[in-house]
């Protein structure tokens, strides 16, 4: 699972022996060869199937090509796309990136959430394999799967299980898009707000999230010096001091992984919109971009790259940031 | 665009009209005589048909197939079969297909399936697919009125049509006697319809939208009644503006059937709607004839039997009930085919009569393009569709169909969304349609 090998390999970085720079000029051939085949060939492929991709979008969101004719026929178009999803399209943008921000808000209450229940586990509660599977299972589903039994299983309107269970007049779980709360914007001529379809697709993403969370937690959980947490105890701590002085700063890197993971996750939101074929009110950036570079009405790769860029900046603004912050403390 | 090139088949030359049958069968019959040798076996023919192509009629032939579900698909083997060729199909679940049909018709099959109209006309101007005029010289039982839908703006042929299914308010039949309703012939009687299936505890009409397409339906029809053929092909076209009184005057006269609607329709799927009208919860259904295929013909026959359609009701009497929306679907060639030869001869055996013959035989939930095809076969809903699309001056195809898909998806579907979700908003809606529309070439 990629989490936990990222967990432990930041585990390893997290206490690098001192004077590292001083040991890499004492490489001895052989080692640079092995860095060179170990570093070289994935940062190539990194490189080759990232980053040249997404150069190749920066230019294309500057350009007007219908996907279709060879690519010579694309034609510079300046910040004509650009101007064309802030201005003419601002009705799909800003209801899109702003459910982005929402979903970063509720997916860190979601982690939250996940890392009580870790935290709970942990404790060697009797049964708690069951509890673990039974929190994980969404996890092991594809996305698109958990899409499927949301929509047809829980919210359908006329069959569902959350409206059978439902007194009150049935929900359009999947279609209402009235908002529950909104507020205007200066430049905007619509309101943006939480709709209600948006609002239930975070309950489905609550669920898979949050187990996703528990696992990651689990595991640092499990390689947690147990005799911190007693001489915590010793020194008089109850269970909240003892989480919250000693058990969570102790848990720094794999913290920061659910808060990277946590982001990312936020960001890249796609998989459960599109299963639910993307009704209004639950557009997010993940759909915009690929609906307009993919499916029989991608002939507006510009605008598709336009927007893919507007999701690539948010990114990897949060990254660079989080690089920064990384590696700023290692030094210190 | 010339509008020869526009025009969907006119139904007399969609020949099904029972009344034009045998004349139509007569002057069939008087092209093979002739001189034009009729495709019912494409290996013999194709050694004379084009000889310029590369490759071998009797190699192998690649087929791309979007025929995913299991009737279909079995269908689809059957018609290939009947040509007697050597086909390797490749099927892919149809919308799969059709979002990555974009990046696949760039190296595609020989030959691939797909949809008359702009949806054809879009890549042919692209020039990704190959010109099949020749083909079309052997398919004398094709009217001119399909040739149109298959040809490009250019004049050539890109496409060869195999069946199409048309659109239509389906009810059932045992549910109209009981309550004693007669069937709507305008836009008043359908209220007056709706009035008393209301007062029965019946919704009148079930209603879906989970896609974005299945109301584009009902967009089209009540535009087609309201403002004519011609005003839709030149909405689709992009020349209309959508502030138009006259775009304002379909939802208008869709506001006032809203009322009679099925709650919550932008995230009822078809198939739910579909099955509130077999329980006979809601009284008439609007959608193509393929609704049928929500009942399993193993224990729901009772239903599929008893469901029926109508034409859609006269709204203004100058247009009265000359148009109705029946989707043509069909084939086209790559442009450079591994195996050219092959590929033409498959292409006029699939516009043959034994193709689609031996396609209905398995899934008879359309009609037949090629107008030699077998008739008597057909069930009373395959007859009806026959009949509704003989009596209709003009057939248009399907809002996503008829225009630029991604603005059909991407805005007219969103603003049918936004409508349906607050039909008040309607200016706001429609202003934002016209907006967004200037950012389309339709070329």
């Amino acid at each position: 699972m990629i989490g936990t090998s990222t967990v432990s390999t930041d585990i390893a970085q997290a206490a690098p022996p001192r004077g590292r720079r001083r040991r890499f000029s004492q490489l001895s051939r052989r080692d640079k060869t092995v860095l060179f085949v170990m570093v070289g060939i994935p940062a190539f492929i990194h490189i080759a199937l990232v980053w040249v991709p997404a150069l190749l979008t920066a230019i294309l969101s500057f350009m007007k090509w219908d996907n279709v004719r060879p690519v010579d026929t694309a034609e510079a178009v300046g910040f004509r796309n650009y101007w064309e999803i802030f201005t003419i399209f601002d009705n799909q943008l800003f209801p899109a990136l702003f459910n982005n921000l929402v979903l970063i808000v509720w997916l860190f209450l979601c982690s939250a959430v996940g890392i009580l229940l870790a935290y709970l586990l942990d404790k060697n509660l009797k049964g708690t394999r069951v509890y673990q599977s039974i929190y994980y299972f969404p996890v092991v589903l594809s996305v698109a799967v958990v899409g499927f039994i949301w929509k047809s299983v829980m919210f359908n309107r006329d069959a569902g299980l959350l409206n059978i269970l439902w007194p009150g007049d049935p929900i359009d779980f999947v279609g209402d898009q009235s908002k529950l709360f909104e507020f205007n914007l200066p430049l905007l001529d619509f309101p943006l707000g939480l709709s209600t379809n948006f609002a239930a697709l975070l309950v489905a993403m609550a669920w898979r999230h949050i187990g996703y969370i528990m696992v990651l937690y689990l595991a640092g959980l499990k390689s947690f010096d147990p005799s911190l947490r007693e001489a915590a105890s010793i020194d008089g701590c109850n269970e909240w001091q003892t989480f919250r002085r000693v058990v969570f700063p102790g848990l720094k890197p794999i913290n920061v992984v659910v808060a990277v993971i946590t982001v990312i996750e936020a960001l890249r939101a796609y998989d459960i919109v599109a299963a639910l074929s993307e009704p209004r009110g639950t557009e997010v950036m993940g759909t915009l971009v690929t609906n307009s570079l993919t499916g029989e009405g991608g002939g507006y790769a510009g605008r598709g790259s336009a927007f893919g860029m507007v999701l690539f900046l948010l990114c990897i603004g949060f990254i660079i940031w989080y690089v920064i912050n990384n590696f700023r403390e290692r030094d210190a | 665009m010339t509008g020869k090139i526009e025009k969907s088949p006119s139904p007399s030359e969609v020949g099904f009209s029972l009344m034009s049958r045998r004349t139509l069968l007569a002057s069939a019959a008087a092209v093979a005589a002739g001189g034009v040798v009729l495709a019912a076996c494409g290996d013999d023919e194709d050694e004379g048909g084009s000889g310029g192509g590369g490759g071998d009629a009797g190699g192998e032939v690649t087929f791309g197939s979007n025929y995913s579900d299991e009737k279909p698909k079995a269908a689809m083997q059957a018609a290939i079969d009947s040509a007697g060729l050597n086909v390797k199909v490749n099927t892919v679940d149809h919308n799969t297909y059709q979002e990555n049909f974009n990046t696949y018709v760039q190296q595609p099959d020989d030959v691939m399936c797909w949809f008359a109209g702009y949806r054809m006309r879009a890549f042919a101007g692209k020039g990704v697919l190959g010109d099949i005029s020749d083909v079309w010289g052997n398919l004398p039982d094709m009217s001119e009125g399909f040739k149109n839908a298959a040809t490009g703006l250019d004049g050539k042929q890109y496409f060869v049509p195999f069946y199409f299914y048309p659109w239509a308010i389906h009810y059932r039949k045992s549910l109209f006697e009981e309550k004693g309703y007669a069937i709507p012939n305008n836009w008043a009687e359908l209220l007056e319809l709706c009035e008393k299936m209301v007062a029965d505890g019946i919704t009148p009409f079930a209603a879906a939208n989970d896609g974005g397409w299945p109301q584009m339906g009902m967009f089209d029809m009540i535009n087609l009644r309201t403002n004519g053929y011609d005003f839709h092909v030149s909405l689709m076209g992009g020349k209309e503006s959508w502030t138009d009184d006259k775009v304002k005057q379909v939802f208008t006269n869709w506001g006032t059937i809203l009322d009679y609607y099925q709650p919550d329709v932008n995230g009822r799927t078809w198939q739910d709607a579909a099955t509130a009208l077999g329980n006979k919860e809601a009284g008439m259904y609007l959608l193509g004839t393929f609704v049928t295929s929500n009942f399993d013909a193993e224990t729901q026959q009772d239903i599929i039997d008893d469901i029926d359609f109508f034409a859609f009701p006269i709204i203004d009497p100058v247009h009265g009930k000359d148009a109705v929306e029946a989707p043509i679907d069909g084939f086209m060639m790559a442009k450079s085919p591994k195996n050219e030869a092959g590929a033409k001869a498959l292409l006029t055996a699939l516009g043959g009569a034994a193709a689609i013959d031996a396609f209905l035989a398995v899934d008879p939930s359309s009609v037949a393009a090629n107008s030699k095809a077998k008739t008597d076969g057909y069930n009373a809903l395959q007859q009806k569709s026959a009949e509704l699309v003989g009596s209709a001056k003009y057939i248009a195809q399907f809002l996503d169909r008829d225009t630029d898909p991604d603005f059909a998806a991407k805005v007219v579907g969103k603003a049918i969304q936004d409508f349906l979700a607050d039909p008040s908003s309607i200016d706001t809606v429609l202003s934002t349609v016209e907006e967004q529309k200037q950012t389309y070439t339709f070329e």
